[in-house]
């Protein structure tokens, strides 16, 4: 029996052939879940969107955040400046989930991506890509970036009842970051990379 | 192959995988034969070189115990304060459930319910909704598998939204600083919140729905579109 066109849904390990797509999904027959998605030039689409958040990226950690005054005094934060201030307070496992979900994990998301989609565009094979897929796979519900808008938003009113509170250009930046994010996942197929990666090995 | 997208029911052999010896690698997906002579710790995908799992390795065992970590810190993560707001010298805490009647007097009721909904009842209905998946598993229970399945999509897609509470308070923690007026700290019901929503994430990502699906006659005809 030839395998290779077979589908296994993850969800329920119904055993199918490929469904076919429908308004950019693939769906599993039995259970519903998205086998896979696969928009039109999905692989250019991905390339666009990564390199755009990876600017965003920069400029969301750069710039701070949000900035408050209170009777003259000013004061303003940056996402790692926030995580470092509870770091100094002792609370290193929470500074640290802090990090890790807003800056490192979207960070490594990013590199990974376009380490895999650049050399498939221009043809080539990329290095030790079973390795980073792999890794991106594991590491993708750990990206918090939509979360951590809505946490900004809640701050948001919470201290405009005492004090005015600045907006910073990061806070635009990351929600550009959250939009882009959320149209790389939909228009990313793990399952096309992989179909080019066996294309291209020698 | 794509024939077949205007019938979308034609092709759905309404069997699992691994009955019929096929794995399907958790890292790129391809279906592969496994040879019944390996040791099946041993197999690896023909394609990624990842190992092969028929299902999720000690998934109950590894969920429970997740589980029931996670219940454990809930009542700490509620009841301990998760702010600290010094002002003027007095000092106020404030626990999780607090932050919410707070944003609710102060007129934000759009923002205390989203609180509300991702702080306190998001963990709670995760972790009641894990319980009784695990349970209808370990009793090999074949009732409403595709609703089980949609439950397991669902807290999976959420749980996440309960880190909310803990950028909060790292956002309020680095602007609030100043000496003069007010400064807020962390308290140690911020620690044990981040824990809960770590652990029940870990909890569902460890939990492998096909396992609902292991306990299901596999003559079950395949969901017809027309239910949805």
């Amino acid at each position: 029996m030839n395998t290779t066109r077979l589908i296994a849904c993850r969800e329920c390990d119904c055993l199918q052939e490929d469904p076919g797509v429908l308004d950019g999904t693939a769906r599993c027959l039995r259970c519903d879940a998205v086998l896979y998605s696969n928009r039109p030039d999905s692989l250019n689409t991905s390339l666009a969107l990564v390199l755009t958040a990876a600017v965003l990226l920069i400029l969301a950690n750069a710039f701070p955040i949000l900035g408050l005054e209170i009777q003259g005094s000013h004061t303003e934060t940056s996402l790692s400046g926030a995580a470092f201030k509870l770091w100094d307070e002792e609370m290193h496992m929470l500074a640290a989930l802090v990090l890790a979900t807003t800056v490192v994990v979207p960070t490594a998301e990013i590199v990974a991506i376009t380490w895999i989609l650049l050399p498939l565009r221009l043809g080539e094979q990329p290095r030790g890509a079973r390795h980073v897929l792999r890794v991106m796979q594991a590491l993708r519900p750990w990206g918090m970036v939509e979360v951590f808008m809505l946490g900004v938003l809640v701050a948001l009113v919470k201290l405009a009842h005492m004090a005015t509170v600045v907006p910073g250009v990061s806070l635009w930046s990351f929600a550009a970051l959250m939009v882009v994010m959320t149209a790389v996942a939909a228009s990313m197929n793990p399952r096309d990379v992989w179909d080019r990666l066996e294309a291209q090995a020698p | 192959m794509t024939a077949a997208t205007g019938s979308p029911r034609a092709g759905a052999m309404a069997l699992s995988a691994a009955s019929v010896g096929l794995y399907c690698c958790a890292v790129c997906g391809l279906v592969s034969q496994v040879r019944p002579h390996d040791h099946h710790d041993d197999e690896r995908c023909p394609r990624c070189n990842s190992r092969l799992h028929r299902r999720k390795p000690d998934s109950i065992m590894r969920t429970w115990a997740l589980l029931i970590a996670a219940y454990m810190l809930y009542l700490p993560a509620n009841l301990l304060p998760i702010m600290e707001t010094t002002t003027f010298g007095s000092t106020q805490q404030d626990t999780i459930f607090s932050g919410i009647v707070y944003l609710w007097v102060t007129d934000s009721w759009v923002l205390a319910s989203v609180v509300f909904v991702a702080s306190l009842l998001v963990p709670l209905l995760k972790m009641f909704s894990l319980t009784y998946l695990l349970i209808s598993v370990q009793t090999r229970s074949s009732w409403q598998p595709v609703q089980r399945t949609q439950l397991y999509r669902v807290l999976e897609f959420v749980g996440r939204w309960s880190m909310l509470d803990i950028y909060v308070v790292t956002l309020l923690v680095a602007l609030v600083q100043i000496k003069s007026l007010a400064t807020v700290s962390a308290g140690p019901g911020a620690m044990a919140f981040g824990a809960v929503v770590v652990l029940t994430m870990l909890a569902a990502l460890s939990f492998d729905p096909r396992l609902i699906w292991d306990a299901v006659p596999s003559a079950a005809a395949p969901r017809s579109r027309a239910a949805t």
